[in-house]
């Protein structure tokens, strides 16, 4: 690819605060025509609050914003796009009730404009997905889409602008590895089309990949700038995270009895989320189980079957050697059951909960902290207190509202809810997903304690690097179906991409462990 | 604009913006009086002297409170629970009907038993009332909203009905009125001499055995979880529309009982206009006390006193009464914005 | 039957089409505020401060198209207090709408006893009245019940299909449809979520409250207390049986008014003398209810119907 001089973007000097946090210190970057530019950071270290001030979704407290030499008026997200500045971002923008070409034309005419010109729309987007490659329906619903495809429409509606500067916040987050090779050769097409590229993320091997330059962020501040080609992964995390920040070393395993076992367990779909295809899992004593997969393969229903939330539709779940009858979250609690769930902010936490509230939350029935329907606030406090000592949550007091905690704390507090509980069996949903490399290893090192300490763990995990570090055993679930049972080192990445991706299923799709 | 939470409120934070309100309304209120042609500067004087300025004025006052605490109450469990019950009308007039179905002498009970029955059936019959809607939103997910209020129109309907069928009172030279209560089933006054009945201690006993229940009991607890965020109670356990239910009932129970101590204490018999809106005013006494049931009869005393007042004040200076309810919508809307102010703040982007 | 022998009748479904009109104009406004992701219970309070606008307008001396602007005019009004409220803000729209139908609903009965003091009975104005379109108003049945009606009756059908058409065919509709599926979505595209949230409400009350003015300038001629009468409440459901789409709204409308025209008929029968009025009056808000039993699992509600959008919140 040519690398012309000329300047496509350039942030200069730009800080914004919230309140006392300062999310970009002074931060300068620029992309020059035809370049990807990889923006590397720990989650919390600014990428996206820059991004959005580059899209005029905050105004920056100081700083510029350039884009061909241009100063874009600040807090102005039309002003960016009008500049040809497109982003695909974490979080798809789409409306579901709205067509894909319908979503990719939506402000792109005058809202005054009496008609939508939909003939000459639909003929560009064809163009755009032929050019580059990518596939979609223009008159399907977008409800109805699945993840790959919603991103493709995200890519369109920035192509259809005409964007000259394509940002694409943690684009394959929600990617099995061959999606992101796919979306890899779309933003190579982009590049020779003369586009420049902003691609954040924190996989340092797909930085490696597609990146020209690497800028790395930490705490706000640049905390270094290199051509790619002149560095290697290491050097990246180290930048990334200021220090050799190691992860937790893994004893062997030493499984015991099953605890718990789904056998041929089959739930309902819900809406276009695949539920369990005759699921059969058993989780023992002493052994982590991790699920690997993309996001949306049934992982939900696994966790609300494990979780007490879902009685299955068809199979058993048998715990201490008895099918369940009646399976509700109190039961799975009672029954040893602890639960760290996918969203602390949605369904862990309730954030206008203090602490000693939200510490309960799953046990306040117990004879440890109620008794005959009223509440022993005392009992209860003192277990709050007890947590914020023991697990190091940083808080003003068991009294403040926890939507004042920062979300490792918060993920603090539900970990120590979890382990206080001395739970048999515990479940992991995405249990480090956006926290910083210092949280991450603790709640992995506290995972494992109670590992060592004869619970079994079921972790299940978008992130394939963390599955891998920490299961003794790995199942991988596509559409609903689980794989055969994986130990630890037996397979490879790639290969367990080949599954996530739905290959392999064809021949077997029931697997007893 | 963009808002952004206050981690800190200052004090001053926390006082400003609902003073603010306060004056707002009480300007705005005096504009209006001026429009109809009164002295701006004396309404406020005039509502005050009304509603507080005498013995007679305000035992007037603590009267109009008490069914006031009853609906404040009744709104501000379901609301805190996010169960929007709008039907707090309906349920009153179930509670004031089952009063004059059992107060008027058709049971051969002993008199000291009949208040207490009346008590306990008339809660029964609003907690029924609102067991329908409730139902509906858990089992069929019909909104609340909607059914609650419509069974305002039906449920006085269904009283018209009665009061022009079987539970016309022959005596009543052709009005459409029950017949009157027996004196054993009359709630008795507080002080002899004093035109104060026992409903409203019984308002306020109501008022704190809600608030001990919202902060010590595992319902309360179980109520505001629901109410706060129904997806992380339901995945603690909560069985979120079992509490939906419960709250129902205790919602409707307690509206029931602003129909029972308006009869049974204050009129004693049924008359269709015997609620001007006490229902749909119980939801600005739940709101002006932000929930809380103790803030719940503080903000009774409120709203009685501007009405009171205001029927006074438009006697004395010729200004139509509804200037009471802009007054109380004003304060509700200017009030909701204030709290918000209170722990948010305006930045621009 | 009887009752089958009403249904045949032109002066029935006239009577039907008449009374769905003033549902039609405000349930055409509630839907397009909740399209854009606003539920406004200000719609029985608007309704009766347009009734009293349009008609006060008129009595005073102005024209009646100038009446219906009036109202709508009034109605927008109190349509830019609720949006201001509820979408910069993000105040409860529950709340937020009680407190906008209160609102409106005594300034309405203060403003009416200010400005007819000491009146007993309300004075009359010249109300509009039906106009018989040439040849298709000589269709038999059809004829007299759809096309012997007052302009604002035509209006508020024309208004179905015009709506529809905004909402599915213009880059209007599509942002307004956005905004109350994913804000956010709007937002990316460099649209204001508020303007359009706003614009929706405001134009959305201006609706209702020409529903309203209808009442009183059309259906009946002057202004009672207590004459809107829950329809409000109606509308909202109606929006649910109709699934947030103007035609069958339209359709929910007319089968409403049909069934209140059919109970005021039969109430006049044999059948009648034997059941108290009470039971007919009660059916409208049954039918009502019922409605949103059989609809309330299908229907497509609107994602962010009642969500605040805070601009770049993660």
């Amino acid at each position: 690819m040519s690398k012309d001089a000329v300047e496509a973007l350039s942030l200069s000097a730009i800080t914004k605060r919230f309140g006392e946090l300062t999310a970009n210190d002074a931060v300068s970057l620029s992309v020059r025509v035809g370049e990807v530019v990889a923006l590397l950071g720990e989650n919390g270290a600014g990428k996206t609050t820059l991004m959005n001030i580059l899209f005029g979704q905050y105004t920056a407290d100081s700083g510029t914003v350039r884009v061909f030499g241009d100063t874009l008026p600040p807090g102005n997200s039309r002003a960016a796009l009008d500049a040809g500045v497109g982003m695909v971002h974490q979080h798809f923008t789409l409306a579901d009730n709205l067509t894909v070409q319908e979503n990719i034309t939506l402000g792109v005419h005058s809202l005054m404009k009496p008609s939508l010109g939909r003939a000459a729309a639909k003929a560009r987007i064809a163009a755009l997905s032929k050019k580059f490659h990518l596939a979609v329906a223009p008159d399907a619903r977008v409800g109805t889409l699945s993840v790959g495809e919603r991103q493709r429409v995200e890519i369109l509606k920035a192509l259809y602008r005409d964007v000259r500067i394509l940002i694409l916040d943690e684009p394959t987050a929600v990617l099995t590895p061959q999606e992101t090779d796919d979306l890899f050769a779309t933003l190579r097409l982009a590049i020779e089309e003369g586009l420049s590229i902003i691609f954040i993320s924190h996989k340092l091997h797909e930085v490696m990949a597609i990146s020209d330059r690497v800028v790395v962020l930490r705490h706000g501040k640049v905390a270094g700038g290199v051509d790619t080609k002149d560095t290697d992964k290491n050097a990246l995390a180290a930048m990334m995270m200021g220090t050799d920040a190691t992860a937790p070393e893994v004893s062997p395993a030493k499984p015991g009895a099953p605890l718990l076992a789904l056998h041929n367990v089959t739930t309902v779909d819900v809406g276009s989320v695949p539920g369990l295809k005759s699921v059969s899992l058993t989780l023992k004593a002493g052994q982590v189980v991790g699920l690997a997969g993309v996001s949306g393969n049934g992982q939900a229903a696994m966790a609300d079957v494990v979780g007490g939330l879902l009685y299955p539709k068809d199979g058993q779940v048998v715990m201490g050697g008895e099918t369940v009858q009646s399976w509700t979250p109190r039961i799975a609690v009672q029954s040893g059951i602890a639960r760290i769930p996918e969203d602390r902010h949605k369904t862990g936490t309730i954030a206008d909960f203090d602490l000693v509230e939200n510490a309960i939350l799953e046990r306040y029935k117990s004879p440890e902290f109620s008794n005959g329907g009223w509440l022993n606030w005392r009992k209860s406090r003192a277990f709050a207190d007890g947590i914020i000592d023991k697990y190091d949550v940083r808080c003003p007091g068991s009294d403040t509202p926890i939507r004042l905690l920062s979300g490792g704390n918060m993920q603090k507090l539900i970990l120590g809810r979890v382990i206080e509980a001395n739970p048999q069996i515990i479940l992991a949903n995405q249990p480090v997903r956006g926290l910083d490399i210092g949280a991450v290893n603790y709640v992995h090192s506290q995972l494992l304690a109670a590992r060592d300490r004869g619970a079994a763990v079921l972790l299940i995990s978008e992130d394939l690097d963390e599955v891998m570090a920490l299961s003794d055993v790995i199942y991988v679930i596509s559409d609903g179906r689980l794989s055969p049972e994986f130990k630890r080192g037996e397979m490879t990445p790639a290969q367990l991409g080949l599954w996530m991706a739905g290959q392999g299923f064809e021949t077997d799709s029931v697997h007893a462990s | 604009m963009r808002l952004e939470p206050i981690k800190n409120p200052t004090l001053a934070r926390k006082l400003v913006p609902p003073a603010i309100a306060l004056i707002s309304t009480i300007v705005i209120a005096s504009l209006l009086a001026m429009v109809a042609g009164a002295n701006p500067f004396s309404i406020i004087g005039l509502i005050l002297k009304g509603s507080f300025g005498s013995q007679f004025a305000i035992l007037e006052t603590l009267n109009r409170a008490t069914p006031l605490i009853f609906t404040g109450l009744a709104v501000a469990v379901a609301f805190r629970a996010k169960f929007w019950n709008i039907g707090a009308e309906a349920q009153l007039y179930a509670g004031a009907l089952m009063t004059v179905l059992l107060g008027t002498g058709v049971l051969p009970w002993p008199s000291f038993a009949i208040l207490p029955l009346i008590i306990v059936v008339s809660i029964l019959a609003g907690a029924i009332v609102l067991l329908v809607p409730a139902l509906l939103k858990t089992r069929f997910g019909v909104d609340e909203v909607v059914t609650t209020l419509l069974f305002n129109f039906i449920f006085l309907l269904f009283v018209s009905m009665l009061l022009e069928g079987v539970l016309k009172d022959p005596m009543g030279m052709g009005w459409p009125k029950s017949a009157r209560l027996i004196p054993e089933a009359r709630l008795p006054r507080i002080v002899d001499g004093l035109r104060l009945h026992w409903g409203f201690g019984l308002a306020i006993f109501s008022a704190v055995c809600i608030w001990i229940i919202q902060t010590r009991s595992t319902l309360g607890y179980e109520m505001r979880a629901v109410g706060l965020n129904k997806d992380a109670a339901a995945f603690a356990g909560i069985p979120v529309n079992v509490v939906i239910v419960k709250t129902a009932l205790l919602s409707g129970g307690l509206a029931a009982l602003a129909g029972f101590s308006e009869v049974a204490g204050l009129k004693g018999s049924l008359t269709l206009d015997l609620s001007p809106g006490f229902g749909y005013t119980g939801i600005i006494v739940a709101m002006l006390a932000l929930l809380n049931p103790l803030g719940v009869i503080v903000a009774a005393l409120f709203v009685a006193g501007v009405f009171v007042g205001a029927d006074s004040m438009s006697r004395a200076a010729d200004v139509p009464t509804y200037l009471a309810d802009i007054m109380l919508a004003t304060a509700l809307l200017l009030m909701v914005l204030a709290i918000m102010l209170t722990r948010f703040r305006v930045v621009r982007d | 039957m009887e009752i089958i022998e009403i249904l045949f009748t032109a002066s029935f479904w006239a009577a039907a089409i008449r009374i769905a009109s003033p549902l039609i104009f405000a349930t055409l406004g509630e839907l397009i505020c909740e399209r854009a992701g606003v539920l406004n219970l200000g719609i029985e309070g608007i309704m009766v401060a347009g009734a009293f606008a349009g008609w006060m307008a008129v009595y005073s001396g102005t024209g009646l198209w100038t009446g219906v602007c009036v109202a709508m005019l009034v109605g927008m009004l109190f349509g830019l207090l609720h949006s201001t409220l509820t979408v910069p803000f993000g105040l409860s729209q529950h709340v937020v709408g009680l407190g906008v139908t209160l609102l409106a609903t005594s300034s309405t009965y203060y403003a009416y006893r200010l400005a007819l003091p000491e009146v007993t009975s309300p004075p009359k104005i010249e109300a509009f009245q039906p106009y018989e379109i040439p040849i298709l108003s000589d269709i038999p049945l059809l004829g007299p019940a759809l096309f012997s009606q007052t302009p604002l009756t035509y209006l508020a059908f024309i208004l179905v299909g015009g709506v529809g058409v905004v909402l599915y065919r213009t880059p209007l509709g599509l942002a307004v449809r956005a905004a109350g599926e994913n804000p956010a979505a709007v937002a990316a595209q460099g649209l204001s979520v508020t303007a359009i949230r706003m614009g929706a409400v405001v134009v959305g009350s201006g609706l209702m409250a020409v529903g309203g003015a209808f009442l009183t300038m059309s259906a009946f001629d002057s202004f009672f207390f207590e004459m809107v009468n829950g329809r409000g409440w109606i509308c909202i459901a109606l929006v649910v049986f109709g699934s947030w789409r103007p035609g069958k709204a339209l359709l929910g409308a007319v089968l409403f008014a049909a069934f209140d025209a059919l109970q005021i008929r039969v109430q006049q029968t044999s059948l009648g003398t034997h059941i108290p009025y009470q039971i007919f009056l009660m059916m409208p808000y049954f039918l009502s209810i019922f409605a949103l039993i059989l609809m309330s699992r299908r229907a497509e509600v609107p994602a962010a119907l009642m969500v605040p959008f805070n601009k770049g919140e993660r």
